[in-house]
């Protein structure tokens, strides 16, 4: 336990800082690569979870070719890489900020008021891979099929979107 | 170990996703910043699974995931058509719908 707590601390602090830095920096592709460290901390998260297929999952997809499409994105956008001055609207960040630390505020105050003697079990049901493929191939299998069509209508769109013709 | 300390982290992870959705004016990062929204609440699906010794949220996680590569996909498409026809993605100047 004591352990999982350092391990939780440590990927946490990667994944606050890398999420500030994605948010605060001032060059497109060094927000990706912040981006990077989030979603690994977050993958790290997920094995201290006992989720340990979502794991994978998260550093193949996300990792693997959300951020790679971000940084193809970021090329196929803008002629040079490197500082850019303005990536921030200034008129909006007083009320960002003010937004952000209001919605802090509140989801801190619910969590804590509601979650805070609660705890993980000290010997959780561990689930296996089989198991998630149990539950999505047979549960969830409608939703499993709709997300299989909503995925095929966004890559066809995506391609007639972007193609030149 | 405390559920809490999942949520609150997913909590300030949502939060920065949603000053960086605000406060960014180029469109992809305001794209990466969705990405931090969804990654939060995909650690809040993780957690409560393993709270509640269920499988549905990994299920559920691994759904907004493929969510989350649908919607970069679309996204990414539709900046890159916006950039061919404004030569810009700063979404301050896509103000034609303004009235």
């Amino acid at each position: 336990v004591v352990a999982q707590n350092i391990f939780f601390g440590l990927f946490a602090a990667v994944m606050l800082i890398g999420g500030f830095r994605v948010v605060t920096t001032r060059n497109v592709v060094h927000a990706a690569l912040w981006l990077v460290t989030v979603l690994a901390g977050a993958a790290a998260q997920y094995i201290l979870l006992a989720a340990e297929f979502v794991a994978v999952t998260q550093v193949l997809v996300y990792i693997g070719a959300i951020v790679v499409l971000l940084l193809f994105g970021t090329m196929l956008t803008r002629a040079r890489i490197g500082q850019e001055g303005d990536l921030d609207n200034r008129r909006y960040r007083v009320g960002g900020i003010l937004t952000a630390l209001v919605l802090l505020g509140t989801l801190g105050y619910v969590l804590i008021d509601h979650f805070s003697d609660e705890r993980l079990p000290e010997d959780p049901t561990v689930f296996r891979t089989a198991d998630v493929s149990d539950s999505i191939f047979g549960q969830y299998l409608l939703p499993f099929w709709a997300l299989s069509f909503v995925l095929l209508a966004a890559l066809v769109g995506a391609i007639v979107l972007a193609r030149r013709d | 170990v405390l559920v809490n300390q999942f949520l609150l982290l997913a909590a300030v992870l949502f939060c920065m996703g949603v000053y960086g959705v605000i406060v960014r004016r180029n469109a992809v990062l305001v794209l990466m910043s969705i990405e931090l929204i969804l990654n939060s609440v995909n650690l809040n699906m993780i957690a409560f699974a393993m709270a509640n010794g269920s499988i549905d949220g990994q299920t559920f996680a691994l759904f907004i995931i493929t969510v989350a590569a649908a919607e970069v996909g679309v996204g990414l498409a539709i900046v890159l058509l916006i950039y061919r026809n404004r030569k810009s993605v700063v979404l301050d100047e896509l103000s034609t719908m303004k009235g």
